[in-house]
């Protein structure tokens, strides 16, 4: 019997926003995929990119990251600084013709625990029509 | 119209009569500039603060065996001015150099020229360039693409130097060998050059040459990036153009732009514990090692991509011949689009990565 393909997600979440989000998804229990894997940083722009990499070359199927709405950083700007860098991450994917898809980035606020359950299931449905991650039996990488 | 002095002589002989003249008054303590070195004829970097040394320096000898941007930000702030010939992009690399408080401008008189491209670095066995030269300085003289010159050299485009403080116009000059053309670009450079004999005159630097080659070079490029993009597609395009990689790094070393002494990259911190390596190989099968190939090029891609001032050196020390700079100079060129930037056009423009708007970007993150 073939399994269905759950989408593995690495999810970098802020500690201020998004991780707090998530904890309160968890406690009003809204369902969600249980193949999201969250890291908890202390900022959003605590992920290099090269983080993001990593994880999309070691197989990752979806790469989230979650941080405090624009204006709402408890270190004033650190998520501005994510999103250009993000934006310059998926630029270079899309040139390279690599799945610039897998990666999203969502503001998500400490009470928006709907909002996070909501972006993980949507994300898994958006990286399921992807499908999966060919890094993932790549040998040369 | 820019501010310019005719001095009646080559434009090399010219430019080493006004590094005498520096020298000699101690207005500069030394002079930067490419030198042969040995009676082999090799050619490199020097730094020469005795006049009579000058007499083997050839400051305009298309060739580079480093970057100069590079080699000055390790030895700036200097005490005392120092003179410096310099090719417009290494210039450029500078003053990212210089962004990223890695150097100074103070005390350098920066001269940079209209550059026409330089060969490539000899390797042992290799046949040397030399029989090219006269056939070069002829197409220099009418603004033309020389024969064996570096592939970046003739799909660049930023080959009139910015930020010089005094540009020495060299293509599409006929009279190259009977008369030079000093542009003083700054006060700076009108006050070291005050006691140096030449005509004054108004005249652009922009000439109908000049355009020209630059249309031509914009030809090269597009053509480059066309034959480029149909092999580094995707995931299997980058294995395709990666799979060569021996994981020398020495893209990264010699790129200016890349200062990190604590690259990353070269720390222990993306090592495979014995436990990773089993997960990933009992997933795969196999595993090409060491690994991390694809993931060291797109890491400085993200990293400094939209800073590549295009020099090529990378592609030139690439033992596996892989066309580094050909894939930097297309994504950068994008990246830096994406913020209007252009590498080292102003040493008061800030690297896209250290400021941020906060009305762009709104489709990312909702």
């Amino acid at each position: 019997m073939e399994r269905e393909f759950l989408p593995k997600i690495v999810s970098f979440l802020c500690k201020w926003c998004s991780y707090t989000g998530a904890d309160l998804a968890g406690i009003n229990r809204l369902q969600y995929p249980t193949s999201i894997l969250p890291i908890k940083v202390m900022c959003s722009s605590r992920v290099d990119p090269v983080f993001v990499i990593k994880a999309y070359l070691r197989g990752a199927d979806g790469v989230l990251i979650g941080g405090c709405h624009p204006g709402d950083c408890h270190y004033q700007d650190g998520n501005y600084h994510t999103r250009r860098r993000v934006a310059i991450l998926k630029r270079v994917f899309e040139l390279l013709g690599l799945e610039e898809g897998r990666i999203r980035l969502s503001w998500i606020s400490a009470s928006e625990g709907p909002k996070f359950a909501r972006v993980c299931n949507e994300f898994t449905e958006v990286i399921k029509s992807l499908g999966e991650n060919t890094t993932k039996t790549t040998i040369f990488l | 119209m820019d501010r310019l002095m005719k001095v009646n002589k080559s434009a090399e002989l010219a430019i080493i009569d006004f590094f005498r003249l520096l020298l000699e008054n101690d207005r500069v303590s030394g002079i930067f500039t490419l030198r042969k070195i040995n009676k082999d004829d090799s050619v490199d970097y020097c730094l020469v603060t005795d006049e009579n040394r000058l007499d083997e320096a050839i400051p305009f000898y298309p060739f580079m065996p480093a970057n100069a941007g590079q080699i000055l930000s390790r030895f700036s702030p200097m005490n005392k001015p120092v003179a410096v010939v310099i090719k417009p992009c290494e210039l450029r690399a500078f003053i990212e150099l210089v962004k990223r408080e890695q150097g100074t401008l103070d005390n350098f008189l920066l001269i940079s020229y209209s550059c026409a491209g330089v060969f490539p670095i000899i390797k042992t066995g290799d046949e040397p360039f030399e029989k090219f030269l006269p056939s070069y300085w002829e197409t220099v003289k009418r603004g033309g693409i020389s024969q064996g010159i570096r592939q970046t050299c003739k799909v660049c485009e930023h080959f009139l130097p910015m930020n010089a403080d005094i540009t020495i116009s060299l293509i599409g000059e006929n009279k190259l060998d009977s008369e030079c053309k000093m542009f003083l670009n700054t006060d700076k450079a009108k006050e070291f050059a005050k006691d140096f004999e030449g005509e004054m005159l108004e005249e652009d630097l922009e000439s109908p040459v000049i355009n020209s080659l630059l249309t031509k070079r914009k030809g090269e490029k597009e053509d480059l990036f066309t034959e480029l993009s149909s092999k580094y597609s995707g995931l299997d395009g980058m294995i395709n153009i990666f799979g060569r990689c021996i994981g020398c790094h020495g893209c990264s070393r010699v790129c200016p732009i890349c200062y990190c002494t604590l690259c990353d990259f070269e720390s222990h911190n993306y090592d495979y514990s014995a436990s990773i390596l089993e997960r990933e190989i009992s997933q795969k099968g196999a595993l090409r090692l060491p690994p991390d190939t694809i993931f060291f090029h797109l890491g400085r891609l993200i990293h400094m991509s939209f800073s590549c001032i295009g020099c090529g050196l990378c592609t030139e020390v690439c033992p596996a011949n892989i066309p580094v700079s050909t894939l930097f100079i297309k994504i950068g060129e994008e990246t830096a689009k994406m913020f209007d930037y252009i590498p080292g056009r102003n040493v008061k423009e800030a690297i896209p990565v250290t400021v941020f708007k906060e009305e762009e970007f709104a489709e990312l993150g909702e």
